[in-house]
């Protein structure tokens, strides 16, 4: 019994969040299985990363501006939380979240006759978002402060003399060169977030119903086959294509962000090899 | 190579080697004196010697993936084409791809390359073929280590894959620093030592590498930090390490166990994410004293600043 490859993909596609066939495939395994099913998992490495990143940029600005603070109250706290997600593993992270997570009573917190549902906050999809949000958040935090610590002067006087002050200044002046000064590296950030993301149904988090990222599926595929040939290479590939296509958005963002300089002020986004956390 | 898991039997109480014989008995003891006596069972001391693989892991890693970096980083220099393409490829390996992709990867495909290589030179030749049916086949004599050697030599094969692996991917970052902080050499320094009659290997020698250090400190130390935080990825390679103790010794413990208890692996992951910062901590001291000590008398901005300090 063959199948097409359009087939496969109809039925494997989405595998990753639910949809189309049940079953993974047991034997059998065609190149095509292997790329439309790692591809499938890859959705979960986008969501993880895009989303985590999304609201990670707010509270690293909120982090960045309190770790600047001249009150200790404010900056005590910033400073501790950046160092505690920067200084320990992502790894150890996930696995301290989910067994706190699961420590919640699991018929929920009752407050107000108001019944708190908790079951939902093991699942990959909001516990491991959570962490990764902290921890991109402690992360960019530090690539904004420190282009915070780095805006000239002469920008901050030419504030003053316009008579802005408070709010208007920080959004007018200070903010946007900020993300200026922070782009290339915030880049980075990016990329070895999503590059992160793989480390999600390594660690605790269980995948429900053999619904996981690119490199559960990877590792299905090298474990049924006893050949790691195949299936690693193919998730490099497709992060390789990510990695690209990250580049390339916030290349354009870069471009607008810097678009009143001459061209040869502009900075270039130099992409750093990603790290682990 | 076997990953951990599975049920263990419980062991029975007179086998848990105990410091203190007023520990024979755990069911009569209670408060501190229990948590002194659970703290010092042999379960609990293998869980203490699974740090100790950590830092074994990085005392050996840390060596090992300088050596592969500077081979890499040398190797994209070079003026030979088909050495300089390698060593650009291994560099740029790492950038666009997750890195326990290669955690995954190099241990396996290492492990059956080897065997591999065995089946060639030990097994009688046959026409199945090694890849074959979802299986990977060589016979007895080629597996590493032999299935009758005792579980010791299990162990440490499992444990060098796992610093080659981490040789591999920490080597092509090392390469890259090192290749960026030979480009960062003063191209002047270079020519005068041509000027002197250097041969190309002379200049290498005597010139490029002793100045390289000062522009490759910052990076190696940044890929010092990111190596200590990657240590608990040996747990993906079924090494019986601290991530591996916790979870074992962490899960709740029925009645039938000597020390029974519930869940308690939060705890556990509290004491690794308190081991792990303060692992950063002190390096993070260390590593600012010796960029203290290297920049003393440079002619950068920190010893400017330094010099400027004292007078």
């Amino acid at each position: 019994m063959t199948q097409s490859c359009l087939e496969i993909i109809s039925d494997y596609g989405l595998r990753s969040i639910g949809i189309g066939e049940r079953l993974l495939p047991r034997s059998d395994f065609t190149l095509c299985h292997e790329f439309t099913l790692i591809g499938s998992g890859l959705i979960w490495n986008l969501y993880f990363g895009l989303v985590a990143m999304a609201l990670g940029f707010f509270l690293a600005t909120a982090l960045a501006l309190a770790k600047t603070s001249p009150r200790a109250a404010l900056r005590k706290p910033a400073e501790w939380f950046i160092f505690v997600f920067r200084g320990s593993p992502l790894f150890i992270q996930f696995f301290l979240a989910y067994e706190l997570l699961v420590l919640l009573p699991r018929t929920g917190i009752t407050l107000f006759d108001l019944t708190i549902e908790t079951a939902w906050t093991t699942k990959a999809w909001a516990g491991a978002l959570f962490v990764l949000f902290l921890n991109t958040s402690a992360y960019s935090a530090e690539i904004f402060y420190g282009a915070l610590c780095a805006v000239p002067k002469g920008d901050l006087e030419a504030a003053d003399a316009y008579g802005f002050t408070g709010w208007k200044k920080f959004r007018k002046v200070v903010w946007p060169t900020t993300l200026r000064l922070a782009w290339p590296a915030y880049t980075n950030e990016a990329i070895f977030l999503v590059h992160a993301t793989t480390l999600v149904f390594f660690s605790g988090f269980p995948a429900y119903q053999q619904s996981g990222d690119a490199l559960y599926y990877a590792k299905y595929f090298a474990d049924k086959t006893y050949n790691p040939f195949i299936p690693y290479p193919i998730a490099a590939f497709y992060f390789v294509l990510v990695t690209l296509a990250l580049i390339w958005l916030f290349g354009m963002v870069n471009r607008r962000l810097n678009r009143h300089l001459p061209g040869a002020q502009r900075p270039k986004l130099k992409v750093r090899p990603q790290i682990i956390r | 190579m076997t990953s951990g898991g599975g049920l263990r039997a419980p062991a029975p109480p007179q086998s848990f080697s105990q410091m203190f014989t007023h520990c024979a008995d755990p069911s009569q003891l209670e408060g501190l004196s229990w948590l002194l006596c659970y703290l010092t069972t042999g379960k609990q001391f293998l869980f203490y010697g699974s740090f100790l693989i950590v830092i074994a892991l990085l005392v050996v890693t840390a060596p090992v993936a300088l050596l592969f970096g500077f081979g890499g980083a040398l190797a994209a220099r070079s003026p030979i084409l088909p050495l300089r393409l390698f060593g650009k490829g291994y560099t740029s390996m790492v950038r666009g791809v997750p890195d326990i992709i290669f955690f995954l990867f190099v241990p396996v495909a290492m492990d059956q390359g080897l065997e591999y290589l065995r089946h060639l030179w030990k097994c009688p030749p046959s026409d199945a073929p090694v890849w074959a049916n979802n299986e990977f086949n060589v016979c007895a004599a080629a597996k590493i280590p032999l299935s009758t050697s005792p579980q010791i030599w299990h162990e440490a094969y499992g444990f060098a894959l796992a610093v080659v692996a981490f040789a591999v991917v920490f080597g092509a970052f090392a390469a890259n620093v090192l290749y960026g902080a030979m480009n960062a050499v003063p191209r002047a320094q270079l020519e005068t030592a041509e000027a002197y009659g250097m041969s190309p290997a002379q200049v290498r020698r005597r010139i490029l590498i002793p100045q390289m250090w000062t522009y490759a400190l910052p990076g190696l130390a940044n890929l010092w930090m990111i190596l200590i935080k990657a240590t608990p990825l040996l747990f993906l390679l079924g090494i019986e390490d601290i991530v591996y103790w916790a979870r074992e010794l962490g899960a709740t413990k029925s009645g039938i166990y000597a020390f029974p208890h519930p869940d308690w692996r939060v705890w556990y992951f509290l004491v690794l994410l308190g081991f792990y910062l303060g692992m950063t901590r002190v390096s993070e001291i260390l590593l600012g004293r010796l960029t203290a000590r290297l920049s003393r008398g440079q002619a950068t901005m920190a010893g400017e600043a330094m010099r400027k300090a004292g007078a």
